[in-house]
């Protein structure tokens, strides 16, 4: 049973077994199983055609539980489904109809026909799903219906239709699996080997249970790629064409997924979906709860982690110049050792981090920020949702009797790694915060970051946003009467 | 077709100028609608990828391909030559090889098919190719195709009337230029073809395609055998806009000739990536004008200079240019004109058909005109746009000498400035902006009028095929295409309405090759006025036979006969349709027929550019507000208010969605939608992670689309209805001058903007700067 993989549709187990590990639910669905509803737009999960829904019970106490997500089917490898439910457009009809398979649309669905929500009809089955994980109460779908579609890319309607058919989902509940889900839920670790005739290699796929066998596996191999919602090593397999030899899963390892408090800071494991921080960092952080729910879609938030975001070393990735500016650190663990750095410490040039082979990201530590702290993330791309960030900015700054008492300022998308802005931050510490020591103190921003162009923008373009959003942050908070967010202005306009 | 109108409160019978469901409505929603990669591939199957050239312009000195050969899973490798036929997979001027031969002329082209098992195989071993390139001057900008004098042709001049003089005696001048944007189509569905082979050689073609004959007369080439030895077939696709006019022969040719080579069934779907890099788009502009107009704003004169990014070959781009030309003048009478059109090759991709077709350039630069002169003039740029609009005496000359005879651009803009209640809300925005220092509104109305007919005369026509079963169940062929646009509901209005039938005694077929053929292009927005003429004549055609067969039965006067919803009745006799069918058909009456049609009127002498190119024209207008972060660049589109003339709609639903998603489709071309290729010709935005269409969240909050409620359209097309697929695009426009309006704010209204599109943030931002730069210097 190791190697076969085991998951629910439409309350019947499936069984996989000698599939190559980074083979994707959706080339599954559309292959072996004729699912052919669930379409391939992008492969890169950044046109939600392939959404599907995926339940999984929750962890903790409530075994009982089912929660439902909207998913990019193109980027999930297989055994990622792993004792899981999945949901495609397809299965609904059935549900609709009451349990038996009579063909009847799903009132979503109806809703689609009565308003026109469909023209060529191809990022239909997606959208689909995306409105009916909305009526089943799935993961981040509560929010504003432009958000919970971000994910999914329409090129024939102008969405106008699409959300009129939204505004008619009403509430239901998804089909109770809970039980059969148990009943596949496995004991021992999932190990999957494939002979990739193509590349002539074994592939592995190990997905430990508990932190201590990750910290085994790891050290036993310290050139596995690591795996948590594959939004970013999905896209190795689907469009590098480089699919690692060796993957660990770290979602399968309770103490990863969880948000715990110590002393007055958030410990968040690295298996952590951004789906499930929002709301604990939104309350903390309003600005970066704001900026979170324009990274990536619903979808992507859904299976993508913090940790990920962290780890994978990436220059343009959004939550760490927020955690570095809030004075992160990060949890390393290899084997029984364990280390804490400062967050900024572990980038360490483009493409290099402070990372040991065998060595894995357990957590991230976010102390909580001083009594006044103003803390403002920016994220500034050509569209407003679901777009890498051309520049990502935070600035935690604490001003006491008028003056900067401290300054941690961070960007991403400015240099090889994210950044901290030193130059920038020592001309503000000490000084008054007024429009004049601000301007002075942007413009040594010019000391701090020589930043590049590529397709997301200009060095120009950077150079000077990264002066003016210290600007913003300024007005934010000496002259909250001046309108600074064309965002704001679009939901009161 | 069962499935349409189940929940519509209308009668069953539902003809033309209903709100019916897109007949696919239902097959879409619950994912059972099939588009080519969802066939169940045959036994065997091969899976074809493409061999890319990673060079923009280069000799090939040599090219290995035994590692890919050798690799596992390959069954056949195929090159330049391995074609029997002619290689060539162009539309007009045979300049599109199917497989490179000595030379590259673009990143992307294609060098070699390689047909595998699977396609990860395929993929995998074509990386194994050694290609030995030795670089050629490569031409990537307009301005490297102007500094070598690159061209696909002669420069074109269309003129009118005396425009220096006209701007030598004009008491104002002004001169600019503008730069505006290409745009990938983005088609959700990606260009797909499976190929069968069948006997003699013969192969049958499942095609992802706006053109099936051309890509049978093609594949058909490319094989070296007549046309009738290709059957092309599409039911659907995911999406189209021009993308798929031209692009999919390349695909389609090569999944064919793998399975007349190898025998067995062949499939060519390029990744999202690889059809990004490997297929054109809208073409990229840059605009000189200089015009001249009294202080009123009255235009006098005006030259205008367009030059266009190409690409490496033809294609369409002679017709999409020419296109261009005849859209400078928008909804404005241009009394001295003189229009240059430059057509640059360069080492890129082909740049091809999309929707508008070269119209939206040329719209988008007389109307940077407007703005331009509305600035110089101080005047309300929607002003000036009404003293410039075509008129009476003598101003209902277009600077190709067709008479503009159906102006409704005046009454429909009224109509819009009215229920938008822009006057108010233009004093609203300026109060806006004297308010914020950082935000900056602006609004702009800005009109369309859009000529209606393919331009190459002869492309005009379109046939159908109707059948008439004896149970009076009705099969409907014809060329057009669905791809989203509603199309083939339309038609089957038109058929309902002919018969006077319910319409799920209507079935829609999909458009194959060897039903009816020599079709054009599902193109240039024709597609209910071709085929639904077509299909109306097929239904005359088998109504007179009905009739002289019925009168000839009961013995009643041929005037006696008519088509109700009720049954067809003959003279004091009700009989149902299915049982008249039957009747005919012991009565040994063919119910077979075909339709023809071919659009009346027009005609155009492409060497003096004059004549009467368009049948009629479609107009629309919009109003667009939108808000600027002069920190950041960052914009919002917050408001639109769209009127839009389709004539008596076939179908308000379906003209509803076209006009909604052209609007939204035009405002991403002109913001958020950026192609950028560096220095080697690469394109470095290949995918949705890099490229960025609109979403959900950037369809302004208020969004109200109408019809345009006294439309008719002044020729009798069908119906009196008027084309809709590309017009509406062009309303995305008024986003842009309303982006440019608010830029001008930042400067206080002193200067004219020097925005170009697309208008992303960094590119307001630019334009915020150099506007209070030069606003105070």
């Amino acid at each position: 049973m190791g190697g076969t993989i085991r998951f629910l549709l439409d309350g019947q187990v499936q069984e996989a077994a000698g599939v190559d590990p980074t083979a994707t639910l959706l080339e599954h669905l559309r292959g072996p199983l004729r699912r052919t509803g669930t379409k391939e737009g992008c492969a890169e999960g950044d046109c939600g055609s392939c959404t599907v829904l995926v339940g999984e019970l929750t962890t903790g106490d409530d075994l009982a539980a089912v929660r439902w997500r909207a998913v990019n089917s193109c980027i999930q490898f297989l055994p990622m489904l792993d004792g899981k439910a999945v949901m495609t457009v397809e299965s609904l009809a059935c549900e609709g109809a009451g349990g038996g398979c009579a063909g009847k649309p799903h009132p979503v669905q109806q809703a689609m026909i009565d308003k026109h929500g469909s023209q060529c009809g191809f990022c239909t089955p997606g959208i689909v799903m995306s409105l009916y994980g909305r009526a089943v109460g799935a993961c981040g779908a509560g929010a504003p219906v432009e958000d919970v579609l971000a994910g999914n890319l329409c090129r024939c309607t102008g969405y106008g239709p699409i959300l009129e058919a939204a505004r008619e989902v009403v509430r239901e509940a998804a089909p109770d699996v809970a039980a059969p889900l148990r009943a596949i839920q496995r004991e021992t670790m999932l190990s999957v080997a494939y002979d990739d005739p193509i590349r002539g290699v074994v592939r592995r796929w190990l997905a430990p249970r508990c932190l201590s066998k990750l910290a085994a596996a790891a050290e036993a191999n310290p050139d596995a790629a690591f795996v948590a919602g594959a939004t970013d090593v999905g896209l190795w397999v689907t469009k590098l064409r480089k699919p690692p030899q060796i993957l660990i899963d770290i979602g399968r390892v309770p103490e990863l997924k969880a948000i715990t408090r110590a002393g007055d800071a958030l410990r968040i494991g690295a298996g952590v979906r951004y789906v499930d921080a929002l709301e604990t960092l939104a309350g903390r952080y309003p600005s970066l709860g704001d900026m979170m729910r324009r990274l990536g879609s619903t979808q992507v938030r859904n299976s993508g982690t913090i940790g990920g975001n962290i780890a994978n070393g990436s220059p343009i990735g959004d939550m760490p110049p927020a955690l570095i500016a809030l004075g992160a650190t990060l949890v390393l663990r290899r084997g029984e050792q364990v280390r804490e750095i400062p967050l900024e410490d572990f980038f360490v040039a483009y493409g290099q981090q402070d990372r040991q082979p065998g060595e894995f990201v357990e957590a991230v530590i976010v102390p909580r920020g001083p009594e006044g702290q103003i803390f403002k993330v920016y994220k500034l791309s050509k569209r407003f949702d679901q777009d890498i960030s051309a520049v990502c900015a935070a600035f935690a700054i604490t001003v006491v009797d008028g003056v900067v008492s401290a300054a941690r300022i961070a960007f991403g998308g400015m240099a090889g790694t994210p950044k901290r802005a030193s130059a920038c931050e020592a001309a503000l510490v000490g000084q008054a915060w007024t429009r004049q020591i601000v301007e002075a103190a942007a413009a040594r921003l010019d000391e701090d970051y020589t930043p590049l162009s590529d397709m997301r923008a200009s060095a120009a373009y950077r150079a000077t946003t990264a002066r003016n959003l210290l600007i913003r942050a300024f007005l934010e908070s000496a002259q909250p009467g001046v309108a600074t967010s064309v965002l704001a202005e679009a939901a009161y306009g | 077709m069962a499935d349409s109108g189940a929940s519509l409160n209308v009668t069953p019978f539902q003809g033309v100028h209903a709100s019916v469901p897109h007949d696919s409505a239902l097959r879409h929603v619950t994912g059972t609608a099939i588009y080519v990669d969802d066939l169940p591939e045959p036994p065997g199957t091969l899976h074809v990828h493409l061999g890319m050239s990673t060079k923009a312009h280069a000799r090939i000195v040599s090219m290995n391909l035994d590692a890919v050969r050798a690799a596992p899973g390959v069954v056949c490798v195929l090159t330049a030559a391995d074609i029997p036929g002619e290689n060539d997979v162009s539309p007009v001027i045979h300049d599109d090889k199917l497989f490179a031969d000595g030379e590259v002329y673009c990143v992307g082209q294609s060098l070699f098919a390689v047909a595998a098992t699977s396609i990860a195989a395929a993929r995998a071993a074509a990386a194994k190719a050694v290609v030995d390139y030795e670089d050629l001057p490569a031409a990537i900008t307009i301005a490297d195709a102007a500094a070598a004098d690159l061209k696909i042709e002669a420069s074109q001049r269309m003129a009118r009337g005396d425009a220096q003089a006209a701007l030598a005696a004009a008491p104002n001048r002004i001169q600019g230029r503008h730069a505006i944007g290409g745009q990938d189509h983005f088609y959700l569905e990606g260009q797909a073809s499976l190929a069968t082979p069948r006997e003699e050689g013969d192969v049958h073609v499942w095609c992802s395609t706006q053109h099936p004959s051309e890509v049978q007369h093609l594949v058909a080439n490319v094989l070296g055998r007549p046309s009738h030895a290709v059957i092309v077939e599409v039911r659907r696709m995911g999406g189209g806009f021009g993308g798929k006019e031209t692009q999919a022969s390349l695909f389609a040719a090569a999944a064919a000739l793998v399975a007349v080579k190898t025998g067995r069934p062949a499939k060519c779907r390029p990744d999202r990536d690889e059809d990004m890099v490997m297929t054109g788009k809208r073409h990229d502009f840059e605009v000189g004008y200089d015009v001249g107009f009294d202080d009123e704003g009255r235009l006098l004169g005006i030259k205008l200079e367009l030059a266009s990014r190409c690409g490496a070959t033809t294609d369409l781009s002679p017709a999409i240019n020419d296109r261009a030309m005849f859209h400078v003048d928008n909804t404005y009478y241009l009394p001295a004109v003189e229009i240059v059109s430059h057509r640059y090759r360069t080492h890129t991709v082909s740049n091809t058909a999309f929707r508008g077709f070269g119209g939206p350039q040329g719209m988008a630069a007389i109307e940077r005109v407007m703005d331009a002169v509305a600035q110089a003039t101080g005047l309300d740029p929607l002003e000036v746009r009404r003293r410039n609009l075509y008129g009476d005496g003598g101003r209902n000359l277009t600077p190709y000498y067709q008479v503009v005879e159906d102006n409704v651009a005046p009454q429909l803009i009224e109509d819009l400035a009215r229920s938008c209640d822009y006057d108010a809300r233009q004093r609203a925005v300026d109060a806006f902006n004297a308010a914020n220092p950082i935000l900056k509104k602006g609004l702009a109305l800005t009109p369309v009028k859009f000529g209606i007919s393919f331009t190459t005369t002869h492309l005009n026509q379109a046939g159908a095929l109707v059948h008439l079963y004896a149970d009076g169940s009705i099969m409907l062929n014809h060329g057009g295409t669905e791809m989203g646009q509603g199309l083939y509901i339309k038609v089957a209005q038109v058929a309902a309405e002919a018969f006077q039938v319910p319409l799920d005694r209507v079935k829609i077929t999909a458009t194959t090759t060897d039903k009816v053929p020599n079709t054009s292009a599902t193109a240039a927005s024709s597609g209910a006025d071709l085929n639904g003429m077509a299909v109306l004549d097929a239904a005359n055609t088998l109504k007179a036979r009905l009739v002289e067969f019925a009168a000839g039965k009961w013995g009643v006067p041929a005037e006696e006969v008519a088509f109700t919803p009720e049954g067809v009745r003959i003279g004091a006799e009700l009989v149902g349709f299915g049982q008249l069918c039957r009747a005919a058909h012991i009565g040994r009456i063919s119910l077979s027929a075909t339709g023809f049609y071919a659009t009346p009127k027009i005609t155009y002498d492409r060497k003096t550019h004059r004549g009467r190119p368009f049948y009629y024209f479609a107009y629309g207008a919009a109003c667009s507000e939108v808000v600027i972060d002069t920190l950041t660049g960052e914009t919002k589109v917050l408001r639109a208010d769209i009127l839009h003339d389709v004539g008596r709609s076939l179908n308000p639903a379906i003209d509803l969605g076209q006009v909604e998603g052209g609007f939204i489709q035009g405002m991403g071309w002109l913001t958020t939608e950026e192609l950028v290729y560096d220095a080697k010709g690469v394109l470095k935005t290949h995918a949705p992670s890099t490229y960025k269409i609109p979403t959900a969240g950037d369809r302004p909050r208020v969004l109200n689309v109408a019809l345009w409620e006294p439309g008719r359209n002044a020729e009798p097309t069908i119906h009196r209805s008027k084309a809709v697929g590309e017009p509406p695009l062009m309303l995305g426009i008024s986003v842009f001058s309303a982006i440019t309006r608010a830029v001008a704010a930042a400067g206080e209204h002193r200067v004219m903007p020097n925005l170009d599109a697309p208008a992303t943030p960094e590119a307001v931002l630019m334009a915020v700067e150099d506007v209070r730069r030069r606003a105070d210097g």
